[in-house]
Formats: C-alpha cells, sequence, structure tokens
C-alpha cells in the first residue's frame, strides 16, 4: 500500500511503550488488593513510576472485582496514566479464578498481540451455576480454548491449589507466577522483598510464592478441572466369607454381560449390595438381565447401560436406614477429620442436622400397618407430634451414634417396610413401561430410563422430583409414537432439570400438548 | 470499628514541607485539608469515600492536637448542615460524602447554604460513584451545583492536583462567598501517587474559640427580604468573584500548542482517559504533551465564558469530552459560541455516546473519529491505515456467568432472607419492599426477596400505600444504618402515625457494614470518641411501636420463620417491626480471628466449628443452594458413573455459622448436613472421654463390618 505521509503527523513516542499495563480480575474476597500493594511496592522499590486503582466498596463483596495498575521507567519525567484498563491495550491480565479469565477475554484485556495470561484454573462457582437442580457449572474447557487464542503467552495452573497446599492463599501463588512469568523487568528476589516488606505473613506468603514462581516457568497449562472428588480404587469387597463368596457369583454374572455394560453394571451392583446385600444384588441383576438381552451391539448397549445405572439408583433408595447406616460407618470419621484438618490432640464434635417427618416414621413400618396409619389422618397428625421436629444428633457421642446405629442395623427390616413397598411399586411401573416400548420403540426406552434422574432428594424436594418424574412421563406419552418422540422426552427431561419450580417444563409440556392433541 | 484501619497511614499526615507523601487519593485529601488550616470536618460514609471518613476518622487525635472538631454525621444532610458554621465565622469547613445520592440527601441544607453564602471556606468533597463498580442510579451532581449555584472543581486524577483543588476550593469560596464542590470520581479516591507536603495548618479560628464569641450576619439569614437579596448577590457578586478567582489563578489549564485547527475540551477528572487515547493516536507522548490544544477544565462549574471563546477563537472544531448526561456543559459551551456568533463547530455528544461511561476504548473511538474528521493529517500512517485485521475472538458471553456482590460467607442477613423466603412459602408471597445496604443483595438470585428501593431509610416508608393492610400484610426491610440515617423519623414515624398495619424487619449488623463497617448508634463496640450501645428497639419503643420482636440469633431460621409469621398472622393492627440482630460476620470475624489464634497458641481450649456435606446422603438437588447462595457452599462432581449432578461441598472458607444446617433443619430438606466443631487444648477429662468414646464405637462398627460385604469407598 503506498501512502503519502501527512507532514504534520508526529511519529509515536517509543517511550510509551515503556508503559506495563497490569490489570488484576479477582473476586470480592480473593486478596486482589494485596497482591495490587505488593506490585505497586515491588515497582516502586525498582525505580519506576507506579500507579494502581481499584474499585473499593459494596461490589467487592463476594463479586466480580478489577484492579488496574500501569508503571513506567523512573527516567520519564512525570507519565500519564490512564486510571482504567481499555480493551486491546493490556499488557500482563491476572485472573484469580478461571471464569474470571473468561471475562478478561470477553472484556478484550487479553489480546494475542501483547497480553500475557496467568489464571488459576481453580473454580470459586457463581450463584447461577449452583441454583440449577441439575448440572449447571459452566465450562472452564471453553474459556481455556478462548484463552489460548487470545493470549500471547498463557499461563494456566490450579494456583488457589499450589497456595492453599503451603498454607496460604492465592495472592501469593498469582504473584509467584508474575515473578516467574517474565512478563515484568525484575528480578525474582526483589518480588520476594516486597512480600517481606509487607510484613504479614511473609513465610507462607513466600512458599506460595515458590509454588506460583515453579508453576509458571513450567510454562504450565494445565487442563482446568472441574471440582471432583478424588478417584478411589474399586478392590474386592472384605466382609465374611458366605458374603464373598455370594458376590464373586454376582461377579461372575456380569462377566458374562457384554463388556460395554459391565462397568456400569460393577458400580451398580456395588450400590445395591452396599445398601442391602447379595441377595438384593441378585435381584438387581434379575432386573436388569431382561434388558440387557432385548439390546444388541447395533445400538451400542445404550439401554442396557442406563439401564444398569438407573435400576441401581432406584433400588438404592434414599431412606431413614440408609441414611442412618452412612452416617455411622467408620470411614465417614475419617473423612470428615481429614476436611476439617483435625490435629494432634484436637477432639472432633459432631452434630448431625435431621429433621424426620411423619412420612418417614411410617415409611419405616411394615406394609400394612403402614398403609393403615398413613390413610389415618389422625394417627398421622399424631405421629407428626411425637417426631417432626428439628434433631441435632450428636453423632461423636454414644447416645447419638447408638441411635442411629440402631436405624442403621434395621436393613434386614427393610424389605418388609413400607417404604420398600412404595418404592418396589414406583420402580416396576416405570420398567414395565420401558419394557414396553421394546423392542420397537430402543429410543423411548432409553430416555423414559434417564428420566430416574429427576428423583432425587428428601422430603418436599423429592416429592417435587416425583410430580416433575410424572409430568415428564405422561409428556412422554403423548409423543410415544412419533419419530422425535424421545428427543422430545429428553427435552422436558432437561427443562425439569434447569429450575427448580418446573415453570420451564410445563412450557415445554404445553408446547408438546399443542402437537401431539 | 471500621473493616479498613488507616492507623499507619494516617502517621504520614504528620509530614511537613520537604517531604513527600506516597498512597492513596482519599489520604491525599485529608492532609491538603490539615495543610489549608480545616477548622471542622464531617461527613457520612459510602463508596467510593468511605475511607475518606475512615481516614478522618483515624485521624480524630491528629486533628483534635491541631484544634479541628471531627463529626460522623447521622446523614449527608447532617453534614451539609455542619457548614453553616462557615456561614457566619471564618472558619474553613469540609464535610464528604457520595454523589449523586449523598447529594441528594444534602441538597436541602446545601440549598440553604447556597443562599447564605458563607464568610469561610466550605468545601463538599463528593465522591461521584458514577459508571463501571458504581454501586447507585446513574446521576450527575452537576445538577445540583448548577440550581443551588455552588461551584464544582473536578481536578485531574493525580494526587498534586488533587491536592491543588483542595486548597483552590477554599480560596475560591472564601474569594466568592460560596461553598464549593470538590468532586472526586470513583477511580481518584483510590488512585496511587506521591505529592510534595507542606505544613500541616492550625485553624486560625478554632470552633472553640468562636464559640466564645458568638457572631451573626442578618445578611446572610435565609429569609425574605434577605433571600431575595441572595438571588442577586449570587449573579451580580459571588458569580463574577469565581471567575475572577478562577482565571487570575489559572485554575483551568491549556495544554498543548497555542493555536491548531483543532481542540479538545475536557473535564479535569476526564484529563489522563483522554490522554491516554492520545498517546495511542500518536498524538502525546508519555508525560502527557500533545500535539492538539487541549483545555482543561478543572473547575466545571462555572464555565467561564471567556476563556472558553478565548480557546475556540480560531478554531474549525473543538471536542468536548464530557462523561454522562444531560449534557450541562456541552449545552452551556454551545449557546457561548451561538450568542457570540462563533464559527466553531462543537462536537461532543454524538461522537461520543449519549448515555454510558468513557470506556478506553470509547474514548480512543471518540477521538479518531473527531481528529480523523477535522484534521487528519494530525494522524500517524498506521492509526490512518491500519494494516492488520483485529483478530477474531472466541464468543463467551453464554459461558461466562455473571458474579454481582452477595451476602458474604456467613452473613448473618442471610438466614433472615432464607427465614422470609420459607415463610412466602408458606404463607404466600408478599409486596416487598427493600432498603438500601447489604440486606439490598436479597433482591438478586437465589432470595429474590423485594424490587423497590427508594432511598435510605425509606424501606418501610416506600410501603406506605399498602398501609392499611389487606388479606396478606406488606413487608419492608430496613437496615441499621438506615434506620439511623433517616428510617427512625421517615419510616418507623410514618408506619406509627399511619397506623400501619404492615411487618417491617431491621436488620441490625452491628455497624454500617455495606460502606465499611463503621460505627452507628445502635453498634454494640465501644467507641471512646462516640456514643454506642444504644439499642434499636428502644429507639422504636420511644418512637410509639408496640409490637416488637427482639431477635438476637438470626441464624436460628426456625425461630426467625415462627416470628415473620406471628408478624404476618397476628389480629394486632398496627406496624409490628422485627429487630434482627446479628453481628456483621466480615467484621466478627476481623475482630476474633486474632484473639482465637492467640488463644490456641497459648493453649487455651477453643471450639472451631464448620459445617461439612455427606456427599453420599446429599442427592444433588440443590435446594439448599436455593435458600442459602453462601460462597463456602458450592458443588463438586462426584466420581462416580452413577450420578449425574454435582453434589453440595462446603469448602474451607466455612465459618461456622449454621446457616446451612439450620435451613436444612426449617425446610426439612435433607439430612446432608454436619457441624464439626473442631477443639483445640481440649481439657484433660474430655480427651480420655472422647478417646472412650471412640473405642466403643470403633468397637460397633467393627462388629458390623464383620457382618457385611465393605467396600473401599465410604458409600457406593
Amino acid at each position: 500500500m503506498s501512502l503519502v505521509l501527512p507532514l504534520d503527523a508526529q511519529p509515536t513516542d517509543p517511550a510509551l511503550d515503556g508503559i506495563i499495563k497490569l490489570a488484576v480480575m479477582a473476586v470480592g474476597g480473593q486478596g486482589g488488593g494485596v497482591l495490587t500493594n505488593w506490585i505497586e511496592s515491588l515497582a516502586r522499590a525498582q525505580g519506576y513510576h507506579c500507579q494502581a486503582t481499584s474499585v473499593a466498596g459494596v461490589a467487592q463483596r463476594t463479586g466480580a472485582t478489577i484492579y488496574y495498575i500501569e508503571m513506567a521507567p523512573g527516567d520519564v519525567t512525570t507519565p500519564v496514566f490512564s486510571l482504567a484498563p481499555s480493551a486491546g491495550d493490556v499488557d500482563i491480565t491476572i485472573a484469580a479464578e478461571m471464569m474470571e479469565a473468561g471475562r478478561a477475554i470477553m472484556r478484550g484485556f487479553v489480546t494475542p498481540d501483547r497480553t500475557t495470561l496467568i489464571a488459576s484454573t481453580h473454580r470459586m462457582l457463581a450463584v447461577s451455576e449452583k441454583t440449577v437442580p441439575g448440572d449447571g457449572m459452566a465450562s472452564s474447557e471453553e474459556v481455556k480454548a478462548a484463552a489460548e487464542v487470545a493470549s500471547q503467552k498463557l499461563i494456566l495452573a490450579d494456583m488457589d491449589t499450589a497456595a492453599v497446599k503451603v498454607g496460604s492463599v492465592i495472592s501469593a501463588s498469582l504473584f509467584g507466577a508474575l515473578a516467574g512469568s517474565g512478563a515484568l523487568p525484575f528480578e525474582r528476589a526483589a518480588f520476594e522483598e516486597a512480600i517481606r516488606a509487607g510484613g504479614k505473613g511473609v513465610e507462607a506468603s513466600l512458599r506460595a510464592f515458590a509454588a506460583g514462581y515453579d508453576l509458571a516457568q513450567s510454562d504450565a497449562i494445565e487442563q482446568p478441572a472441574d471440582p471432583v472428588v478424588s478417584k478411589q480404587e474399586l478392590v474386592a469387597p472384605r466382609g465374611p466369607d458366605a458374603g464373598r463368596a455370594a458376590w464373586a457369583s454376582l461377579e461372575a454374572r456380569i462377566a458374562a454381560f457384554p463388556e460395554p455394560v459391565r462397568k456400569m453394571a460393577t458400580a451398580g451392583l456395588t450400590k445395591v449390595v452396599d445398601f442391602q446385600d447379595c441377595a438384593y444384588g441378585t435381584e438387581y441383576l434379575d432386573r436388569l438381565a431382561p434388558l440387557i438381552e432385548a439390546d444388541c451391539e447395533d445400538n451400542k448397549f445404550e439401554l442396557s447401560s442406563e439401564a444398569a445405572k438407573y435400576i441401581a439408583n432406584a433400588m438404592a433408595y434414599d431412606d431413614v436406614i440408609r441414611v442412618a447406616d452412612l452416617k455411622t460407618r467408620a470411614q465417614r470419621v475419617d473423612r470428615i477429620e481429614d476436611e476439617m484438618r483435625l490435629g494432634e490432640g484436637n477432639v472432633l464434635q459432631l452434630t448431625d442436622y435431621l429433621h424426620p417427618r411423619a412420612e418417614e416414621i411410617v415409611g419405616l413400618l411394615p406394609e400394612k400397618t403402614g398403609r393403615k396409619l398413613e390413610n389415618d389422618p389422625a394417627w398421622m397428625k399424631r405421629i407428626d407430634r411425637w417426631f417432626n421436629r428439628g434433631r441435632r444428633i450428636r453423632t461423636d457421642s454414644l447416645r447419638g451414634f447408638a441411635m442411629l446405629y440402631f436405624l442403621g442395623g434395621l436393613r434386614k427390616w427393610r424389605l418388609r417396610t413400607l417404604r420398600h413397598k412404595m418404592e418396589q411399586d414406583h420402580l416396576n411401573a416405570w420398567l414395565q413401561m420401558v419394557s414396553g416400548y421394546l423392542p420397537d420403540r430402543y429410543g423411548m426406552a432409553v430416555e423414559i430410563l434417564r428420566c430416574r434422574r429427576l428423583i432425587k432428594g428428601y422430603s418436599d424436594t423429592h416429592a417435587r422430583g416425583l410430580s416433575k418424574f410424572d409430568k415428564v412421563l405422561s409428556g412422554a406419552r403423548m409423543v410415544e409414537n412419533r419419530d422425535d418422540g424421545p428427543q422430545w422426552v429428553a427435552r422436558l427431561r432437561e427443562a425439569a432439570l434447569k429450575e427448580e419450580k418446573g415453570g420451564e417444563l410445563d412450557g415445554a409440556l404445553k408446547t408438546v400438548e399443542s402437537f401431539a392433541a | 470499628m471500621a473493616e479498613r484501619s488507616f492507623k499507619a497511614e494516617v502517621e504520614h499526615l504528620r509530614k511537613g514541607s520537604g517531604d513527600v507523601f506516597t498512597g492513596e487519593g482519599i489520604l491525599a485529601i485529608t492532609k491538603a485539608l490539615l495543610e489549608n488550616g480545616v477548622g471542622y470536618v464531617g461527613g457520612y460514609q459510602g463508596a467510593p469515600i468511605s475511607h475518606l471518613m475512615d481516614v478522618l476518622a483515624d485521624a480524630e487525635d491528629l486533628m483534635s492536637e491541631l484544634g479541628i472538631r471531627f463529626e460522623a454525621n447521622a446523614s449527608e444532610a447532617a453534614a451539609a448542615a455542619m457548614l453553616a458554621a462557615s456561614v457566619h465565622y471564618p472558619i474553613r469547613g469540609a464535610v464528604t460524602f457520595k454523589g449523586s445520592v449523598g447529594v441528594n440527601v444534602a441538597s436541602d441544607a446545601l440549598a440553604n447554604l447556597s443562599s447564605s453564602g458563607v464568610n469561610g471556606g466550605a468545601l463538599v468533597i463528593v465522591g461521584e460513584d458514577y459508571g463501571e463498580g458504581s454501586s447507585i442510579m446513574q446521576e450527575r451532581s452537576y445538577a445540583f451545583a448548577m440550581k443551588s449555584q455552588f461551584w464544582l472543581l473536578d481536578p485531574r486524577p493525580n494526587l498534586p492536583s488533587i491536592v491543588k483543588a483542595v486548597g483552590d476550593g477554599f480560596n475560591m469560596s472564601e474569594a466568592s462567598n460560596t461553598p464549593v464542590m470538590l468532586m472526586v470520581r470513583i477511580r481518584s479516591c483510590h488512585v496511587t501517587g506521591s505529592f510534595d507536603t507542606t505544613d500541616n495548618v492550625p485553624p486560625p479560628l478554632p470552633v472553640k474559640t468562636a464559640l466564645a464569641n458568638p457572631q451573626r450576619d442578618f445578611k446572610r439569614v435565609v429569609l425574605p427580604p434577605m433571600s431575595y437579596a441572595h438571588e442577586h448577590d449570587k449573579i451580580d457578586n459571588r458569580w463574577p468573584a469565581a471567575e475572577k478567582y478562577i482565571l487570575e489563578n489559572g485554575l483551568n489549564e491549556r495544554f498543548g500548542p497555542e493555536a491548531g485547527k483543532v481542540g479538545i475540551m475536557c473535564l479535569g477528572g476526564m484529563y489522563n482517559s483522554v490522554i491516554r487515547a492520545l498517546q495511542r493516536l500518536g498524538l502525546a507522548d508519555i508525560s502527557g504533551n500533545t500535539s492538539v490544544p487541549l483545555y482543561v477544565l478543572n473547575v466545571t462549574y462555572p464555565v467561564v465564558k471567556s476563556d472558553v471563546l478565548d480557546f475556540c477563537r480560531d478554531k474549525e472544531a473543538v471536542l468536548l469530552v464530557e462523561e454522562g448526561q444531560p449534557e450541562f456543559i456541552e449545552q452551556q459551551i454551545g449557546a457561548m459560541l451561538y450568542k457570540e456568533g462563533a464559527s466553531t463547530k462543537l462536537e461532543g455528544k454524538g461522537i461520543f455516546p449519549k448515555a454510558g461511561e468513557y470506556t478506553g476504548q470509547i474514548m480512543f473511538d471518540g477521538l479518531e473519529a473527531f481528529v480523523r474528521q477535522y484534521a487528519p493529517e494530525l494522524l500517524p500512517a498506521k492509526v490512518l491505515a491500519p494494516n492488520s485485521p483485529k483478530p477474531q475472538m472466541p464468543d463467551l458471553s453464554k459461558t461466562v456467568p455473571i458474579r454481582p456482590p452477595g451476602f458474604c460467607t456467613g452473613c448473618p442477613e442471610r438466614p433472615i432472607f432464607a427465614s422470609l423466603k420459607l415463610a412466602e412459602q408458606e404463607l404466600g408471597a408478599r409486596q416487598i419492599t427493600g432498603d438500601i445496604g447489604c440486606h439490598l443483595f436479597a433482591c438478586l438470585p437465589p432470595f429474590e426477596i423485594g424490587g423497590s428501593t427508594m432511598g435510605y431509610g425509606l424501606g418501610p416508608a416506600s410501603n406506605a400505600a399498602f398501609d392499611g393492610g389487606g388479606e396478606r400484610r406488606a413487608i419492608s426491610i430496613l437496615g441499621d444504618g438506615g434506620f439511623w440515617h433517616n428510617g427512625l423519623s421517615s419510616s418507623i414515624g410514618n408506619m406509627v402515625f399511619n397506623k400501619s398495619d404492615s411487618v417491617a424487619i431491621i436488620v441490625d449488623n452491628y455497624y454500617s457494614a455495606a460502606t465499611g463497617g463503621q460505627d452507628v448508634p445502635s453498634s454494640r463496640a465501644r467507641n471512646k470518641s462516640k456514643s454506642t450501645n444504644n439499642p434499636i428497639s428502644k429507639a422504636l419503643a420511644g418512637a410509639g411501636v408496640e409490637w416488637i420482636r427482639q431477635i438476637d440469633r438470626t441464624y436460628d431460621v426456625t425461630k426467625m420463620r415462627e416470628t415473620i409469621r406471628e408478624a404476618l398472622t397476628t389480629d394486632y393492627k398496627g406496624p409490628k417491626v422485627i429487630v434482627a440482630s446479628s453481628e456483621c460476620m466480615l467484621n466478627r470475624q476481623r475482630r476474633e480471628k486474632p484473639q482465637r489464634n492467640k488463644a490456641i497458641a497459648d493453649g487455651r481450649r477453643v471450639e472451631l466449628p464448620r459445617f461439612g456435606v455427606d456427599q453420599d446422603v446429599c442427592t444433588g438437588d440443590h435446594a439448599c443452594i436455593r435458600l442459602s447462595g453462601c460462597p463456602s457452599l458450592s458443588l463438586r462432581k462426584l466420581d462416580d458413573p452413577l450420578r449425574d449432578d454435582p453434589v453440595a461441598h462446603i469448602d474451607q472458607s466455612c465459618v461456622g455459622c449454621g446457616n446451612c444446617g439450620e435451613v436444612a433443619d426449617a425446610a426439612i430438606l435433607c439430612p446432608s448436613f454436619y457441624e464439626a466443631k473442631v477443639v483445640h487444648n481440649p481439657g484433660g477429662f474430655e480427651t480420655w472421654l472422647a478417646g472412650f468414646r471412640r473405642k466403643v464405637i470403633a468397637w460397633l462398627q467393627d462388629r458390623r463390618t464383620s457382618r457385611r460385604l465393605t467396600f473401599s469407598r465410604e458409600g457406593i
């Protein structure tokens, strides 16, 4: 391109390239202010002009916040700095959380021509992600992909864990990563001096600083991980010989299943045996087997896998006995002690928050008696008066533990209870509907199985789940003969999982009614 | 005690001539007040000047040494009214609050003050909360300067300029007998930098001395006929005096070449972002030397006509950089140029968007468009013809969730709103009005309670139309800060007098919490210079409220819900007021944590509570979160192929307030929650008992595992 340079135009001041522009994106309470102070005192100590700004106030209460720093070499006469970052004009962006990195990219504070992006992959879930009855977590993967495109240099690692592991907080590990990235023209020692000059929690901060420094030096681009509980390998169960023999024979039955189903079937079997016993496990496999038989390779055994999963979930329902059983296991106390970081010489006091209603109590009774009481409002009222109140049970005390231990020991009694009967009836009706669609309406059968996901929680939440389940199934019946029937069922289910009250589900059902009527 | 302590920084306020001060804008303002012989200071907290109040409070000792009176005023109106001391006495006074809402509250006093005029310099320092990060509506304090005719300073946002503006403000106020408002923008308050200090000057006439010799100038009384005279005095004397002072002392600044085809006029507060855009356009160097003539209005009201016309003379076009709307200055300058018959083209809104903050990008685009249109020859080639197309960025707008501010971990207000939500679930939805303060976060998810906020302390007043009661009583929220600011009279007094059949819930967290934990009259802390421990319930009774319920532990959700239910269903027809008191957790933790750590280190017995969720009992329906929104109550995915949805999880930041357990109990959600108290330094018997219990429990557990199959994982 030929363009005559206008005479009046001046060349851009080369000193302008000496301004370093740095933005810190954080969540209120993460210590963005501390990090900003360190960077500022570092720059000043190195003879730089430096200016920092922030928006303090109520926005800092757990909301997204931004700090902005500019610096320039000391030999420049009084540089004029900006008080806020501009899109496309930021050299270093530090994001103290994965979605805040995403926000920085959205706002243009990360551009491929200039920006070093230092981001922590850990997640602090926003309220909107947590309130969804299903899974509403935002995708860290998408942010990572965007970060790779948007940044000139990328350092991506779990800076929070790196800091917490050494007894500090994320501001220190991010400061270390800033040093390790080499994005600022200062030596490591100068950074550490800034931490020492700050004077608070110096040793812990320096340890986290070193951890962040190393992560940056290794050019870490870590896979952002969803908050997942660490995996524990399943090994053969311990227990009495007879039990183990029975388990072995159940395992042998699974070994005869097609390969793609085995993993889920094993998980399911483990769950129901853990819930009750091996005989119950046999019942599980008996329910599963005919569905596997009706399945085939061409369908990748989708039906069988879903059946293995949801039949197990349905059979291992959440009753009082199971809750009491889970709360009195040795592994539970171990986990809590670990989570609470119980130190040498400390004592742990454990209080469980329980609130049984009449329904739970009646559910524990034998079917006949239970039904009778259930249908007698006077009795229900009486039982409610006796039992329905919040109970704080000290599970570390002998009395509290013994009570739950006794309830957990009612497993053998369970199969005779009203609750069990109700669960069985519900399970049978559901599986009957599934089988009814086989072999021709395979897709419908799979989707009906998946609807079991809607039933979860206790008391009111459980009741609401059941009603959503019923609604989706009634919607399913309306579209069962359509080619796109399965897709509609999936859509109804997703709508039901999106919000608590089920308004979206009702809307989706109206749509279905409109064309199915 | 405020959230942030400036005790250490305040020592720097003692610096004298020859020293350099380095720090934040608000500290620089305080130092400038001391250097200018201020006689009394006051104000009311609110972002972005909350910290200025905190600095002043922390500097109280230093100020009393100098003979300066400090008041933590009850409201902005009270603060502005305090400037009355400068009406009759030659004493310099300064008050501070936030704009524009604080100015709204203060406007009564400001109007009277402006009518009277002043003898001593009267300075109102306003933190203008506009644009990104603002917590209020999008208005400009400018309108108040115009209507009451006081002068408005908007200095360049660097420490030397801000410090100079304080001195200019006092001098100009005295030269023109008019109060002056010094506006600092949201980021200028916390901008850091350095300036050369001078010695602190004690007030020539301290308030104590003045009191011994009362003065009264009849001319300054705001009553006819003097008030009519004041209007003429404003126009005939005070305004010309102000213009004269501005011109003689060069308060407005010119940068760049004298002459040019085009020119830029900007408000002082916009200077840095204008320079940044010019730098990026190749029209200014790093130190701000520009090749475009620049006129900086450090005084934005009055706009000096002769000065403006002088700058515009011989220019083809000028651009006015004025953020927010209406564009008051542009209208004034437009009229000046038109009446003068000038041919200079005035640009402003149009090139810039009418509404919204002038962000870096908008400033860049606006300046580029202006120069490209009127003087393209100034632009360097790379700006004229950028050769690289802008890179395409992936769209994350659907991925990244919004993150508005919310209740902190352990906030005592969370259980109040959880209870209210539960009560609504039981008794039906209600007409609810909110107020200003942290409790306003309740209108966001997950609570979504209340919609209107008419002003500070006006929560119950804004439900007045529904005071007559009906099938479902209305509810209003009021904070302790709002209660003492204005609520006691405007809201509670209103309810009592009008026999309101509605319910007010007063959220008492022992502080003005949202603004940074300043003390209010009902604070429980001891404050050596203020009177605290004045219970709200006593004030309510004094105002004539008969139905009062005091709750001293908001975390008791069952009781809280019970009380709300009672208020909504009782036969009593008059105003029903619930005072829900528990200490702000942020402040409580800051107070208790060091004590706790010390106690543990000293070997004393300390219980540390925290909550947890049994992941195998949790079914992942997240009902608990929909009644909480606690930052420490989050989710995690289980590594279990049988589970579809993430389960609840409480992280290390939990402070053990108990809200989640209480809610799970009151709403009968699920049995997943437990409280784990770690006892540090337990006593000998306690340790023995715990060991004994563990042994028995382990025996029982072994007994059971020997009779069943046990898998490695806790619950499958």
